[in-house]
């Protein structure tokens, strides 16, 4: 089928290129910088107490094994991928040996539900917005929304987050300040309050970010598709307006906008990830500064080629959808 | 070109406000190299004052004064957004320029190799450099860090632009007169790619400074330095939220929002005046 | 015949003011014709005459910056006299695709691309009639049927058909509820001569099944001598001459007019093909005096101050122009 040979097939290419170049990258990050890891930790535990010559060799040996270290850089990269592909991502450092996958999977379901419910509602609630004030750009709420977005979308994520942070759970004591949920897991009604509860805030934090970004781009590209031939005609011929709204209009912005979706959804992880540790959320994000503080680096790597497999693979079954939208990629 | 500045002054009320808080944001700057101490500088001050009309800020629990920190620290900030800027979309317009006038099988590659870097997620991969690189960062290598990692995107609305003035009228009239290619780049197109970089620029900023002050308050930057993010940082170090000094964290705070929104209020105008068809609009009448 | 729609001197000018910079381009200039019923008339004139913006005033479908400065606008429509300034939005509404409709420039991106072409058709029909979607679709049917165009272009997609084929599908579009006034505007333009030819003839055959009235703005003069009953010539905005088809083609009076029928190739004549000298003048400084003097080879003084009103050669047969106004003084009354 062309389809599958113009579109599908040429996206699996990608996604392993994009798998492969952001691997190789963490792979050579620690190993080209100036810093090596390994002097740098034991650097750290000298500095607390002083250890003889043949336990910090020991040590260094072990540190070099921990952290694939050894051997020539060609051997360290197939084992590198070796360890990779069967799932294994070591050992973390300061919580040794529990495994990294281990650490990070307690905090996963967590920036998954978070990240999810946030892209998702403010995707529609983005274009929505957007798609309105863009049809519609004399309207007094249409300017209205715009200034306020304005103000909103240039700041950056930490920002947002610490400025909600301090207001609704410090200032006006509304929402707790650190916590994923109440609990022990369960489907009661109680466990899954709590979890609506403790996730308002950061949720709400990335969604006023996300949101703004939509909105900017929904406006644009609905002015843009308002003064289309097609969008111009139908108005003319006196098509009601809400059927040009979502069928002609909306519907045609829908295109630009689930590619962008694929492309700023790396953006949108990294402001999770911030949310998560101005919030305390228990997700990926507050494992990964817990790490940073404690310069456990397996974990940190291992966070990293996560993201980049798992934001890959999401823009690329996003953009599978595409055809589905897009009857001039889907037919001849 | 200062007939454009006087009409984006005159007409566009973003450009204007936005531009009224960059000069603001530049004054500060200015000052911070008349400021009465050393940004390094402890006890240099009575600690935790809150807010008054000796130190308008306040000061930090190390004995800072936080305004001139500020000026510090803007003045570092926008420093680092600087070098990641120019290093940025320096890769950026390079890449796409040349993707989009070689063309060919060229092009799709490299268009699909810049494609590719755009999904990597940034964040992780900054954190992933910084935390290794920590305590040895410097201001330069940080910028040089982000720089490298925001090529991607702009590089594709240069290629955009490369591609849709190669169609025009006026280039194939140019070609077909026997214009030497280097002239037509530079003659016919580069006026009209020389505004959109700038506008580009500008919101290059944005990303830029929005990055630094992330990183700087997870740490992970030259902490030594004051840049907006780090003030935040060591903000939260000393529990300035929770032990109610929370003057040491609203300056930066206000600063960040305020300049970036200024950045961004610029590039709204900037961008609004380029667009073609308000172009039109504005053309002026030939005698 | 009665009249169906008619203009007293128009004036309709683009306003703009961006950025400091005032600008009014004059693009409808006093212009007065009335368009009989059932008749195909044709507008002539080149691009930036004025055409374009006289159809948007005719089918009452226009916004700031363009603005009726002068004038009136008047269709007569079941016996009565309706001002079109008068009319509010949701009254003209009411009269388009019924009533007055509208084929356009451009026919190739005129059909949402993402929709069916049925369900395009049941979005224009529905918006007037009460029907549904099953209705509609038979509708769509039968007329494309009757319009000799094949029955698999329901269920495809824009970009599926040929351009030829979207412009008629988008004549089917346009007169599926049989309005009495269809516009079309360079309906044959960037298609080939074989397509052209199949348009030109659909649009005939519209016309002629309903007796609608039809009013084809085009530069194209072989065109206009396929199916206009009677042709206004229009340059920089100003109505130049009007005259029944075959008088224009082979008497005509002003000398613009003179030079488009010159240049069009016959078979018969293979001498050189001569171009008007010149470019028609920017609307938004319009030279005083008659507005073709610059480029015009009879010019006078009185051309270059006076504007010349429209005088009646022959009935049913006008032009403004200065020189023709002499001779006719000078031509001895019967």
């Amino acid at each position: 089928m062309t389809l599958l040979r113009t579109y599908i097939l040429p996206r699996i290419l990608q996604w392993v290129f994009v798998i492969f170049v952001g691997v190789s990258i963490t792979f050579l990050i620690p190993r080209l910088s100036p810093v090596n890891p390994v002097e740098n930790m034991i650097g750290r535990l000298t500095s607390f107490q002083s250890m003889d010559p043949e336990a910090s060799n020991r040590m260094r040996e072990t540190l070099t094994d921990l952290y694939g270290l050894d051997g020539s850089m060609l051997d360290q990269y197939i084992s590198f991928w070796g360890r990779l592909l069967r799932g294994d991502l070591g050992p973390s450092f300061q919580n040794f040996p529990r495994p990294v996958n281990d650490i990070i999977g307690d905090g996963i379901w967590w920036t998954v539900g978070l990240l999810g419910t946030a892209t998702l509602v403010s995707w529609v609630l983005g274009i929505l917005l957007g798609s309105l004030a863009g049809y519609f750009p004399n309207s007094l709420w249409a300017q209205f929304l715009e200034k306020t977005v304005i103000t909103i979308y240039p700041i950056p994520y930490y920002i947002v987050a610490f400025v909600m942070l301090m207001l609704f759970t410090f200032y006006i004591p509304a929402f707790p300040l650190v916590g994923g949920a109440r609990g022990t897991p369960a489907l009661t009604w109680d466990y899954i309050s709590s979890v609506l509860y403790f996730g308002f805030l950061p949720a709400m934090s990335i969604i006023l970010g996300s949101t703004a970004f939509r909105f900017i781009m929904a406006k644009a590209l609905t002015s843009t598709e308002a003064s289309s031939d097609y969008v111009r005609y139908a108005e003319l011929a006196a098509v009601p307006q809400r059927k040009i709204l979502l069928y002609y209009v909306i519907r045609n912005t829908m295109l630009p906008q689930v590619t962008d979706l694929a492309l700023s959804l790396g953006t949108i992880f990294g402001g999770a990830l911030i949310t998560e540790i101005v919030f305390g959320y228990p997700g990926v994000g507050y494992v990964l500064f817990n790490a940073i503080n404690s310069a456990d680096y397996n974990i940190i790597m291992g966070i990293t080629l996560l993201s980049i497999v798992g934001i890959a693979t999401a823009s690329l079954l996003v953009d599978m959808i595409y055809p589905f939208l897009d009857p001039r990629v889907r037919l001849r | 070109m200062f007939t454009t500045l006087r009409d984006l002054l005159r007409y566009s009320l973003s450009f204007r406000f936005g531009t009224i808080i960059l000069l603001f944001a530049a004054l500060l700057i200015v000052l911070s190299f008349f400021s009465p101490y050393e940004p390094d500088d402890r006890r240099a001050v009575a600690r935790n004052e809150a807010p008054s009309s000796e130190f308008i800020f306040g000061t930090t629990s190390q004995g800072q004064d936080v305004f001139w920190m500020l000026t510090f620290a803007i003045r570092n900030t926008l420093i680092i957004a600087g070098i990641a800027v120019t290093i940025g979309r320096g890769i950026g317009v390079m890449v796409g320029m040349l993707s989009g006038y070689i063309g060919g099988m060229f092009d799709r590659i490299v268009s699909s190799i810049v494609d590719s870097f755009i999904v990597i997620p940034r964040l992780p991969l900054l954190i992933l450099i910084a935390s290794i690189m920590r305590g040895q960062m410097t201001i330069f290598a940080l910028g040089l860090m982000i720089g490298v990692l925001d090529w991607a995107y702009p590089s594709k609305r240069y290629r955009a632009q490369v591609l849709s003035l190669r169609e025009r009228e006026f280039t194939h009239t140019a070609v077909f007169s026997g214009m030497s290619s280097w002239k037509i780049v530079i003659q016919e197109h580069l006026p009209f790619i020389v505004p959109f970089l700038l506008a580009d620029i500008v919101s290059g900023f944005l990303f830029a400074i929005g990055i630094e002050v992330t990183l700087s308050i997870l740490g992970l930057s030259d902490t030594d330095t004051q840049s907006i993010g780090s003030m935040i940082y060591w903000g939260n170090y000393y529990q300035s939220l929770l032990t109610n000094k929370v003057w040491v964290l609203i300056a930066p705070i206000g600063a960040s929002i305020v300049i970036v929104i200024g950045f961004y209020l610029v590039s709204v105008g900037l961008s609004d005046y380029l667009d073609p068809r308000k172009r039109l609009l504005r053309l002026q009448v030939k005698e | 015949m009665s009249t169906i729609v008619e203009t007293k001197n128009l004036k309709a000018y683009y306003i703009t003011n961006a950025y400091g910079v005032e600008r009014t381009v004059q693009a409808v200039d006093d212009i007065s014709i009335a368009i009989q019923e059932g008749e195909s008339y044709g507008i002539a004139g080149e691009s930036g005459c004025g055409k374009s913006t006289l159809l948007k005033i005719l089918l009452g479908s226009y916004d700031p910056p363009l603005r009726v400065v002068d004038g009136s606008i008047t269709y007569h429509l079941d016996g009565k006299a309706i001002d079109a300034e008068s009319m509010t939005l949701d009254e003209k509404r009411d009269l388009r695709w019924k009533t007055i409709s509208y084929i356009p420039q451009g026919s190739m991106h005129v059909l949402n691309p993402v929709r069916r072409v049925r369900d395009t058709f049941h979005d224009f029909i529905t918006a007037h009639r009460n029907v549904d979607k099953d209705e509609s679709y038979k509708m769509t049917a039968e007329y494309l049927k009757e319009l000799g165009l094949p029955e698999k272009v329901m269920a495809s997609y824009p970009h599926q058909l040929s351009g030829g084929m979207r412009q008629r599908v988008t004549i089917a579009l346009a007169t599926i509820l049989w309005p009495k006034l269809i516009f079309a505007d360079e309906p044959t333009t960037a298609l080939d001569v074989v397509v052209q030819r199949g348009v030109i003839q659909l649009l005939k055959e519209v016309q002629q099944k309903k007796g609608s009235t039809l009013v084809l703005i085009t530069h194209d003069m072989g065109v206009h001598a396929n199916l206009a009953d009677r042709i206004g010539v229009l340059y920089a905005g100003k109505l130049v001459e009007e005259g029944a088809t075959r008088t224009i083609l082979d008497n005509p009076r002003h000398p613009y007019t003179k030079f488009l029928i010159n240049s069009l190739p016959s078979l018969k004549d293979r001498g050189e093909r001569a171009s008007i000298p010149g470019r028609p003048p920017a609307l938004d400084k319009p030279p005083l005096g008659c507005r073709f003097h610059e480029r015009c080879p009879l010019v006078q003084d009185k051309c270059r101050t006076i504007d010349p009103q429209m005088i009646t050669v022959a009935p049913g047969h006008r032009t403004a122009c200065h020189v023709v106004e002499e001779e006719l003084s000078h031509v001895p009354s019967v």
